[in-house]
Formats: C-alpha cells, structure tokens, sequence
C-alpha cells in the first residue's frame, strides 16, 4: 500500500461481502418460493423477499464501488486521500442507513413503513428498486455527495489520470441520475419514463465508466503494461458504451408508453450495447496476453479476466437475444429478463468488486504480493463455483423463458395458457435454478473461506520484493 | 489497433460521441414527454386514479406483479387485468378486485400467496380505477395476449 488513507477502503469491502451473503441468503428463500409458495409465508412473502435481495445487491455494488474509489484514487493521485476521516463517517451513516432500511422491510409491513417514514409527503416508494424510504434516499444523496466531494478533493489536488477522470465522471452520474429518484409524477407513464433514467443510465451508462475504470486499474497494476495504451482502450470501451447505451434506454421504451420511434430507435442501438462489453473482452485478454510482468496474485487476474467474459455473456449476449422489439414484444417481463438480469449483474458488477477486492484486500492486510497460493486456490475454487453456478441459472432461467413464450405468449387469446398455468409448467427448471442457487452459495462459503486460509505464509510473502509497478 | 490511433482520437470518440447522443436524448425526452399524456390519457386521471397508484406503491405490488412488463415476475401482470378479469367492464371488474383482494391470502397448499393487505371498500375501488386507467394507456399493442 503506498498511501496509509487507501486504507479506509478495508471496512467498505467487508461491509460489500456482508451483504453480498445476506443477499444470497434472500435469493435462496426466493428461489424455494418458487416452488413453494407456503415457505416463509406470510412472515417474509415473496415482494419483501425480493426487495432485500436487490436492494441489498444495489447497497454492496455501491460499497464496492466506493471501497473500490479510496483505494485506487490515492494511488492514482499520487497522494493522501483528502480526509479519510469524512470517508470512515460516511462508511458509518451509510453501513447504519442501509441496515436500518432493511430492518424496516423485514420487521414491518411495507404499507406501515410507508406510513412510519412520512412517505405521503414526498410519495417516493413502492417502485421497484426504488423502494427505499423517502429519508433513506435522502441518506444515500448526503453519503454519496460526502463520498464524491473526498473523491474529488484528492484527485483535484493531485495527479489527474484517466483512469480518475472516468471514474469521477461515472461516480457524478451515479448521484446525478439518482436524482430522478424523487420524481415520482402521477402519471405512471410519465412516472415510468424516468425510473428507468435512474435504473438504465445507472447499470448500461455511468456504471459502466466505474466498472472501465476499476479494470483498467487492476490490469495496469497485474500486467505492468504501459498506461497509455491501457488508457486508450479505456477511452473507446466508455465512448462505445455512452454511443449505445444512451439511446440504447430506447429498447425500456417499447411497450410502457412512449411513441413508436422507440421501437426502431431502442432496438438500433441496444443492439449496439454488447460491442462496448466485447471489446472489453479483447481489452483484458490483450492487455494480460502482453504482460510485461508477472503478478504473484494470480486470482486477481482470473477475476480481471472473468468479469469481461461473464459481463459480456450476461449483458451484451443474452441481453441481445432479446433486445429487439419484435422479439421483445414476446419476451418482455418473462424469465428470460431475469435471466439476462442474474448474469449482467454478477458477471459485470458483482464481479468487478470481487475483482477488486481480490487484488486491493491482501494489499491492505500487509500483503502486497497477494495471498498466499493456498489462499488463492480456494479463492479460485469459490470463482469457478459461482461463475459455473451463474450460469447454470441463467440457463435454466432462458429455458423458462422460452417455455413461457412458447405457452403464454404465442398462442391467441384462448389457445395460451394463464400464467399461473404456465408457471406450473416450469416447476422442474425452478429445481435446477434452485440446485445451482446452492452452488452459488457454496461458492461464496469457498470465497470467503478463502480469507482465512494460510495466514502463516504471510510474513515471508510480505518481504519478498515487489514487482514493478508502472 | 494501428499506432497511428492515438489515445487523443479516443479521447475525443468519447466526449463527442457522450455528448451528441446525450443531446439526442435530450431531445427524444422533450418530443416523449409532450407525447405522453395524450398516449396516456392524462386528463382521465381523477383522484381516485392518483390514490389508487398510491396503494399500488405503498403496498409494494410491483414486488410480485409485473405492470407493463416492469416489475416482479412471481405473479401475474395487471396492465390488461382489466381486460383478463374484467371483461373490460368496470363495474364488474371492481366487483371482482373486492372479491379477490378479500379472498387473500388463499387456503391453496404450496400455491403461491398473496398477502392480506387490509384495504377498504374506497381503497379497492381506487386501485380499480388505477388499473382502468393504466390498462388504456397507448402501448404499443402489448401484450400480444388477454394473458399478460
């Protein structure tokens, strides 16, 4: 570690793994509900299940992100971040906020939490993923405005890299988009149309800025290759993700709404949306390929190579298979979405913050050459398990998908079966989707067991010499 | 990629490229939203319209139900239940949202539950009108069956 004050970064990735389990935990219970719906019912029906899974996926990708930011922003810098003292603050106010608005979906009705939190005065909740209490969003504004302002502090007083610059840009996206939040107007279509401001131009645009920034982070530090190359392709993945992903929000727009230059619009250039995430692809495997030396934390590496892979099988692929509208007026809102959705965002963000954290954890426990082989090991056990368990979901999620087209959604009124008939039909694909669930799980038990392995070797490691860093 | 492509060239794809289609969207957002409430119906919606979408909200519905396609995917869609239960007729499909929501949650082993949200009369009635009113928005003749 160079700069003492990366070290603020440690609390915000364990806080990230925390509630990546709980996460999980949550994504079990809902995959057994959907085979039985009496499990858990009625102390945690279904909607409040879902709700903690994604918003505690929306919480640890945000404390990724932002252990991610005050551990590489200092390096980049070349200087001390601007307070680390604001920075433990803002983990502490957001660890609390995020906590206490779990506890309000699990403990009481939502109706009632609605009414506990003041939501009448300014109507907020109750819109998927933005279910947050009106004081918890006004939480996450302050945390990120505090976290964006240190950010920004230190990469103004210091070195201005690309890398910084993307990333800055990205993380004043985010809280700008987040905005939108607030809006809630009447009219659902209205309502409708800039919701997804919030939820496309957050995980297809500014989003993709942080996850290029962070790659680009680690592979400049594993491979040694020369920065500005690295921050070439930087540049074009982001330009190829904004050129797509802007207009590309157009393929959201098909059928809640909006005219019908949508249709053509949306699918143009979502159709676009899998180039940026392929050429990051050839980005990660180029830049590893040309190496100009060997890092001793290998899994660093595979979480570097993995991500662009499982990102671009998840959002460019199977988010393409069903992009276009004449095939998305058929698939809209079936498994298929969910399946696109698992796989996007454990192949894209989730991973990034593993990624990460893989490379920047061990650095910050005194061990900057990585984790010990044993340790690494099993960290690579753990990533093969839930990237095989991903994507043993998302297969037995497209199936569904499929079936549920060919059934509910291609027959004439009449002929199609309703959807509980259908869903019904697709019992033995919830078993595997179950069966790969708990893959996944044992996966993250690997992951996480991996931090504890071979701490003895650590010492040695730790006074071998470093390899050079660019 | 040949060495004549420098990093300034992408830097450049990327700030004009960023910012012209961000203008685009601009744009497309200004035309959608004097579109809007025409393709809507805007003027149609009344106060129990508005308080309808309130209890579809506060009662968290998009948690199971997809509505237009958005939302969960454990329960059936309602923007054309309207259609699929009501016939299109609104008093018979208020009728049956009282019903059906007074019925909840079913003595059905290992079917899927919907809770008990303990809403009025008044309250169902205005989701009704809610889902009335969203079931006539102009969509695009979504979805291709009464079975959402």
């Amino acid at each position: 570690m160079k700069y003492t004050s990366q070290l603020v970064a440690k609390p915000y990735f364990i806080m990230a793994l925390i509630l990546f389990a709980g996460q999980i935990v949550f994504g079990l219970l809902m995959g057994i509900q959907y085979i039985d719906g009496d499990i858990g019912f009625p102390a945690i029906p279904f909607n409040v299940a879902r709700m903690v899974h994604v918003n505690l996926l929306i919480i640890w990708i945000l404390f990724g992100f932002m252990g991610a930011s005050y551990y590489l922003v200092p390096e980049e810098s070349e200087t001390e971040l601007f307070s680390p003292r604001l920075a433990r603050i803002t983990f502490w106010v957001f660890a609390a906020a995020a906590v206490a608005t779990v506890l309000g979906y699990l403990l009481v009705p939502y109706a009632e939490l609605a009414r506990i939190t003041q939501n009448h005065l300014l109507p907020t909740m109750g819109r998927e993923f933005l279910e947050q209490p009106t004081i918890t969003k006004f939480g996450i504004v302050l945390v990120c405005l505090s976290f964006i302002f240190n950010i920004g502090m230190t990469i103004l007083k210091g070195r201005k890299t690309v890398v910084n610059m993307v990333l800055i840009t990205g993380l004043v996206g985010l809280a700008v988009f987040f905005l939108f939040s607030f809006y809630n107007p009447v009219n659902l279509a209205l309502d409708k149309y800039f919701w997804w401001f919030v939820v496309h131009l957050w995980v297809e645009g500014v989003w993709e800025l942080i996850l290029g920034a962070i790659l680009a982070f680690v592979l400049i530090k594993v491979t040694g290759v020369d920065r500005e190359h690295i921050e070439k392709w930087l540049y074009l993945i982001i330009a190829m993700a904004l050129i797509s992903g802007l207009i590309g929000m157009g393929h959201h727009y098909f059928w809640i709404g909006p005219p019908e230059y949508w249709l053509w619009m949306g699918s143009v250039f979502s159709a676009l949306e899998p180039v940026p995430f392929f050429m990051m692809v050839l980005f990660a495997f180029k830049m590893v390929r040309e190496r100009r030396r060997q890092h001793h934390n290998q899994v660093a590496v595979t979480w570097a190579l993995g991500t662009s892979v499982m990102a671009f099988l998840g959002a460019g692929v199977w988010g393409f298979i069903h992009t276009l509208a004449p095939v998305n007026y058929y698939t809209h809102a079936t498994q298929l979405t969910a399946a696109h959705g698992h796989l996007a965002f454990f192949g894209a963000y989730a991973m990034i913050v593993m990624c990460i954290i893989s490379y920047a954890m061990p650095i910050l426990r005194g061990r900057p050459q990585g984790n010990p082989v044993s340790a690494q090991k099993v960290e690579k056990f753990g990533f093969w398990a839930m990237c095989i368990a991903m994507s043993g979901i998302t297969l037995a999620l497209t199936v569904a998908g499929a079936l549920q087209v060919a059934l509910q959604r291609i027959p004439e009124s009449g002929e199609a079966l309703s959807f509980m008939a259908t869903q019904g039909e697709l019992m033995g694909m919830y078993w595997v989707r179950l069966g790969f669930g708990v893959l996944f799980a044992l996966g993250l038990v690997a992951y996480f067991a991996s931090f504890f392995v071979g701490a003895k070797t650590v010492d040695v490691e730790a006074r071998a010499p470093l390899p050079e860093t660019p | 990629m040949a060495e004549k492509f420098t990093k300034g060239m992408a830097r450049n794809i990327y700030y004009g490229g960023g910012f012209f289609f961000l203008l685009l969207l601009l744009g497309l957002t200004v035309d959608t939203v004097r579109q809007l409430p025409e393709r809507s119906n805007d003027e149609k919606i009344t106060p129990e319209v508005a308080l309808g979408k309130e209890l579809w909200e506060t009662n968290n519905c998009i948690g199971c139900h997809s509505l237009m396609g958005e939302g969960a995917y454990y329960a059936p869609e309602l923007a054309n239940v309207f259609d699929r239960r009501g016939l299109a007729n609104e008093e018979a499909f208020k009728g049956f949202m009282q019903a059906w929501l007074a019925a909840q949650p079913m003595d059905n082993p290992g079917r899927r539950k919907m809770p008990q949200f303990d809403l009025s009369q008044e309250e169902v009635d205005a989701l009704a009108e809610f889902l009335i009113w969203t079931s006539r928005i102009n969509d695009n003749d979504w979805p291709p069956n009464i079975e959402g």
